[in-house]
């Protein structure tokens, strides 16, 4: 009876500690989930889309709706050079989003993009995009931060506007201790 | 105290029934159960106090006593210590009292554990209690622990995630105890189908304790890391999201109402059928569904999130699987009710806090019905409507179980009757109030009353002042609760073995009280 019991506790800790790590488990998980779902926007689909060809269909027009946002009360100031425009499924576009450090010290930001309605984020395409890396911004400095775009055709017929949200995250903290451990500056900048 | 004197007597723990030494190295499943029980009631006392300022705030519309973040710090250490010291430890507490009488054993199968299982919880409480007098003030981003807004907890963070831990920690300890005691300790002839439910909801109620209190620690490990070594699990900028949090949350926090709920259902399927004078209608089906509502807890939890934008598909999900758990729930209720039915019932104290139980736990079950319709519940979302249907379910559920519970094998614990009139008066006292208390709180949750907001609109006031008018009397009729236990203790009339005229059970068939080993020859069992 005692060894029963003992394998008792013996199997159930380990139930417990598989458990732990399906806690962590649940991180990839979701990552998957939301690349099935497009709930967000995510690299890979950019990439997968950038490789096909892709025919310009002039026939139809779509709402961009530019946007951008802080967190946090960041002091920066962020806005689009234009905050809507109408485009052709299939084509290039580039467009800018200023940026205005507002404080006596070198800050550097991160962009997150979010894309609404959810079905539109595996049909907007970035070629370039200031959010794939960091953004330095000296003191009191304004930059101009490009973005190209394209809205794939197979985006649904019934999806006339699209919105594209950015927030900026303050990252100065971990930027500069990520410098420390790596060669890639990325506070350098001219 | 003498050292001298307590190491001539170290074997026999009984010989020194009020040392201290006694209750810090027992391994005693009574002694361990009387502890649990206490330490939960001492719990219940102070996270009590908690909902008292919390309500004392909201009388009237406007800001009175306490500041924001102070409120803020009272709800959510008022859930914490409701949900974690007072509704879980009871329930370990009457498992360590009953089980191994209910199955014929001697004893729990661990009994050092059992041991460290309980004393770990003083331990994490006073941390987590002492988090109130820290930099910052104590965890005030609700009991839910969501970041960013938990990140922005001062010096108390590192403690209230510690603390967490070694809740968990005590929790898993405590359920691998009561798991390792049913699958061996039973007595000849006592097989899985014919255990009291009580034991079989234990068993289950253990397995999702071993299940999913190893999740939390990982979400709050999580938070921990995100917090202090730039991990970016939830930090949008690094590439995390938010959202990943309320899911890990509340993949374990979806099994953790079950968790306080499922031995509830085992109390009042002991209670039901020893005062309608009839065996327990169903009983293999009470198994099931209690497997059913175990099994459905882990695929409903985004219930919980509706509002935090999911695919349609998600929704839909959610809300069919989540409406799905009313048909198991429903096969219990009408089991009981079918128990009751034609049968010779009589209305002493535990009868009474059962019925109370099926009746209010049934309001506080349709409710939940209404929030698990995702379209409504965009409404419903936030709002005082879930506090009053999440303590529908937690008050006058699993509490008025746990205490229906105390009144029913009370006497078998210590040997003597309570006062009958005092245990109805604390009955009556506690259903008046408890509506009182939460029935206006649906309709100012409808009404668009916002949870977790020290202030309110005008339009409000009537019904939260009824509500905290009923919080007060609550609180106080629960006094009535510690006098009667106390008086029973010390000078109750001597109980009879049998206690109830029509209880079935091994425990019944024990001498009350109940001898400090429980079974040391084996019982048979037909």
């Amino acid at each position: 009876m005692i060894s029963s019991a003992k394998s008792v506790v013996g199997k159930l800790t380990l139930v417990a500690v598989f458990m732990f790590g399906f806690g962590y488990l649940l991180v990839p998980l979701y990552e998957v989930f939301c690349d099935i779902t497009g709930l967000r926007f995510t690299q890979d689909a950019n990439e997968e889309l950038v490789a096909q060809e892709i025919i310009e269909d002039t026939t139809r027009l779509v709402t961009v709706e530019f946007d951008a946002s802080l967190n946090q009360s960041m002091p920066w100031e962020v806005k689009p050079a234009v905050t809507r425009m109408q485009v052709h499924p299939g084509r290039v576009y580039t467009t800018n989003y200023i940026a205005k450090n507002k404080t006596q010290s070198a800050m550097v930001g991160q962009a997150v993009p979010s894309i609404t309605p959810f079905v539109a984020n595996k049909h907007l395409v970035k070629t370039e995009c200031f959010c794939f890396e960091n953004q330095p911004i000296e003191a009191g400095q304004q930059v101009e931060m490009p973005l190209s775009f394209m809205v794939n055709p197979k985006l649904p017929k019934d999806v006339k506007v699209v919105t594209l949200s950015y927030t900026f995250f303050d990252i100065t903290q971990s930027a500069e201790i990520n410098n420390f451990d790596s060669n890639e500056s990325v506070l350098a900048f001219n | 105290m003498s050292t001298v004197a307590t190491d001539d007597h170290h074997d026999d723990h009984q010989e020194s029934p009020y040392s201290i030494k006694r209750w810090v190295f027992t391994t005693n499943h009574k002694d361990i159960g009387t502890l649990y029980l206490w330490f939960s009631f001492i719990m219940f006392l102070i996270g009590g106090v908690m909902a008292l300022i919390i309500r004392t705030e909201l009388f009237e519309p406007g800001m009175q006593f306490v500041d924001p973040q102070f409120f803020n710090s009272m709800t959510t250490m008022h859930a914490i210590i409701m949900v974690f010291g007072v509704v879980m430890p009871a329930f370990t507490g009457l498992a360590n009292w009953l089980i191994p009488m209910m199955i014929g054993a001697t004893d729990m199968a661990l009994p050092r554990m059992n041991n460290w299982s309980f004393w770990i919880l003083p331990f994490a409480f006073a941390m987590m209690m002492s988090t109130l007098f820290m930099d910052g003030g104590g965890p005030a981003g609700g009991w839910t622990l969501y970041p960013p807004l938990i990140l922005q907890t001062g010096d108390a963070f590192p403690f209230v995630i510690l603390a967490i831990h070694f809740m968990g920690l005590s929790s898993i300890m405590g359920a691998i105890n009561v798991i390792a005691t049913v699958l061996n300790m039973r007595a000849p002839g006592m097989t899985l189908m014919k255990m009291p439910l009580f034991v079989w909801t234990w068993l289950i109620t253990a397995y999702l304790l071993i299940a999913v209190m190893p999740v939390l620690a990982g979400g709050v490990t999580m938070l921990l890391t995100d917090k202090y070594f730039l991990t970016s699990f939830f930090n949008a900028a690094g590439g995390g999201d938010p959202v990943l949090f309320q899911h890990i949350f509340w993949f374990f926090g979806h099994p953790e109402v079950y968790i306080l709920i499922l031995p509830s259902f085992g109390v009042i399927s002991s209670i039901i059928p020893t005062f309608a004078r009839k065996p327990l209608f169903g009983y293999a089906s009470m198994v099931y569904a209690t497997g059913s509502i175990a099994f459905l807890s882990f695929i409903v939890w985004a219930h919980h999130m509706f509002t935090v934008g999911m695919p349609l598909a998600g929704e839909l999900f959610f809300m069919f699987a989540t409406m799905l758990i009313a048909v198991p729930t429903g096969v219990k209720v009408f089991n009981w009710v079918a128990t009751m039915w034609r049968g010779a019932m009589t209305f002493e104290t535990p009868m009474l806090f059962a019925l109370g139980f099926i009746i209010m736990f049934t309001i506080g079950g349709f409710s939940g019905l209404m929030l698990a319709l995702a379209p409504v519940d965009f409404q419903y979302h936030d709002t005082y409507f879930v506090v009053a249907h999440f303590h529908y379910v937690l008050v006058p559920g699993s509490v008025f179980a746990i205490i229906a519970a105390v009144y029913y094998w009370l006497p078998k614990w210590c040997g003597n009757m309570y006062n009958e009139g005092l245990g109805k008066l604390h009955f009556w006292l506690s259903t008046i109030f408890v509506n009182l208390t939460f029935f206006p709180m649906h309709f100012v949750g409808l009404a668009g009353m916002p949870r977790r907001i020290p202030d309110y609109a005008l339009q409000f006031s009537d019904y939260n002042m009824m509500a905290t008018v009923g919080a007060f009397g609550f609180g106080f009729a629960q006094l009535i609760f510690l006098y009667v236990v106390i008086q029973a203790i010390r000078s109750g009339n001597k109980a009879t073995s049998q206690v109830w005229e029509n209880a079935e059970g091994l425990e019944w068939t024990l001498a009350s009280p109940a001898p400090y080993h429980s079974f040391t020859t084996p019982p048979v069992v037909k």
